[in-house]
């Protein structure tokens, strides 16, 4: 039997609360099953769980707040005899070996999650402050719902199954679907980017260098390839980018990795952070898998997917934990370019401007081209100047030749 | 073929959807998207794409920056509707 435990989303996270449950004690898990919603401060997270096996015991109940490492599911071995399932009065776990008196009692509703169940209240809905949140927005009566969740609990997704066709959102509620409200959500972002910022600039010994890059091949083949393509399936200039930083740093993969404990470890792919800035404020830059191995439609429709759920409030656990080197895009908004600051613990920060024409002068002439100015900013610790003036080289080498993205 | 009041209230409805923030009944019909009502190039992209989805006009990507307000849109999409009626 092992601990399924409360994972660390983010260099930025200290704690979490389990939102909702979507396993129950005897169901049988894969590696990379979603099995709960955690809220760190900074975003609602789907959490994947990392080993084959079947639930034993729910060990802390939806709306509690426990720091990062604790202990939140018994995770049995397949074929192992799945426990009875607890009776709908039961409000203990059904196998609570660690569970202790206070985490029982604490299944009532922590106080600012306004639910209806309750101690001593067995004879009412028992609901996730999730699906009632879910509830009210899809106009659904909560009575008429059958519950699949814990002890007979209606989740979300009941809730959802019942909504009547065409009911749920296309996009995100106007309120940021967080168990604290969209103020206090602010304020927990700020002060957890804060946090990791103020840690970053303490910690990594930064050094920067920029490099323009002309664009003209680039933008010619990205308007070209967009006039063949129905609407749905064109392709936005910062695709061409993230694609040339993955296979740049596959050429130099002393920059796409981590600083623990004084020594760099590579990392285990390419995982691209991508920064995605949240409207009304925040920032959150959760991983591109692989975009090494991922084709200009792939990134295209990887991206797309991200930034949807990171302003949805939907990115999974795995998506916050492995970005190996983050890529920020600023030229949106106008600006020339970015110095940016390294998220811990990663060693390098690609950070792009807006692509605009510029003056170039290019074999004796002057002239007018489109580009954009990179920049880096990496960790001393672990590489050197010459090792990210050579990374910025490969990537402006990769926008020469747009037609191999 | 959709009014210009119809396609005023589309516009507002997929801007508003694509930017939950943005108050519909606020909007300034001559706000720049995005300089001033903070719709980024993906966002811009998504609405494009909804508008397609509901009208079916094709709207290339030369002609992006004739979409950059509200009351640009309207008048872009009323013509492209005009043309592709009298064609």
């Amino acid at each position: 039997m092992t601990d399924f435990v409360m994972p660390s989303l983010g260099a930025d996270m200290e704690a979490g609360t389990v939102l909702e449950w979507y396993v129950k004690p005897g169901d049988t898990v894969k590696r990379g099953d979603i099995v709960a919603l955690v809220d760190t401060s900074k975003a609602e997270i789907e959490v994947e769980i990392f080993q084959d096996g079947v639930i034993g015991g729910l060990l802390v109940p939806e709306g509690a707040r426990v720091p990062v490492g604790t202990p939140l599911a018994t995770v049995l071995p397949v074929g192992a005899e799945a426990p009875a399932p607890a009776p709908v009065e039961a409000l203990a776990p059904p196998s609570p070996p660690i569970v202790t008196p206070t985490r029982v009692t604490a299944r009532a509703p922590a106080p600012v999650l306004a639910t209806g169940g309750g101690n001593g209240a067995g004879h009412r809905l028992r609901v996730s402050p999730l699906a009632r949140r879910t509830a009210a927005q899809l106009g659904v009566d909560l009575s008429a719902v059958t519950g699949s969740g814990p002890n007979g609990a209606i989740t979300r997704r009941d809730v959802e199954r019942v909504a009547p066709t065409g009911a749920p959102p296309v996009q995100a509620p106007t309120a940021p679907p967080s168990a604290v409200g969209p103020i206090d959500r602010q304020a927990a972002m700020r002060e957890a980017i804060g946090a990791l910022m103020a840690r970053s600039k303490r910690e990594i010994p930064h050094y920067y260098l920029q490099q323009e890059v002309d664009m003209s091949l680039a933008i010619d083949w990205l308007h070209e390839a967009n006039l063949q393509r129905p609407v749905n399936d064109r392709l936005l200039p910062s695709v061409l980018l993230l694609s040339a930083v993955a296979r740049a740093v596959v050429e130099m993969p002393e920059l796409n990795g981590f600083w623990i404990d004084g020594a760099f470890r590579p990392g285990p792919g390419v995982h691209l952070g991508v920064a995605v800035s949240l409207r009304g404020g925040g920032l959150i830059a959760p991983a591109l898998h692989d975009a090494d191995r991922k084709d200009l439609d792939e990134i295209m429709v990887g991206v797309r997917d991200l930034v949807q759920r990171a302003r949805a409030g939907r990115l999974r656990s795995s998506e916050m934990s492995d970005p190996t080197l983050t890529v920020t895009n600023l030229g949106d908004r106008g600006v020339d370019l970015v110095h940016g600051v390294i998220y811990p613990p990663q060693v390098a920060l690609v950070g792009f401007g807006a692509i605009r024409e510029r003056p170039w002068a290019a074999d004796g002439m002057l002239g007018v081209r489109p580009t954009v100015i990179a920049t880096l900013a990496a960790d001393h610790r672990a590489s050197d100047g010459h090792t990210g003036g050579r990374f910025l080289a490969l990537i402006e080498r990769q926008l020469q030749k747009p037609e191999t993205l | 073929m959709t009014t210009e009041q119809e396609l005023r209230t589309l516009v507002i409805s997929v801007l508003t959807e694509v930017a939950p923030d943005i108050d519909a009944a606020a909007v300034d019909p001559d706000a720049d998207f995005l300089e001033e009502l903070d719709i980024d190039s993906m966002d811009f992209l998504n609405i494009i794409v909804a508008i397609n989805g509901r009208t079916g006009i094709e709207i290339p990507e030369r002609d992006y920056p004739k979409l950059s307000t509200l009351n640009d849109a309207v008048s872009y999409l009323a013509e492209a509707q005009k043309q592709a009626a009298g064609a």
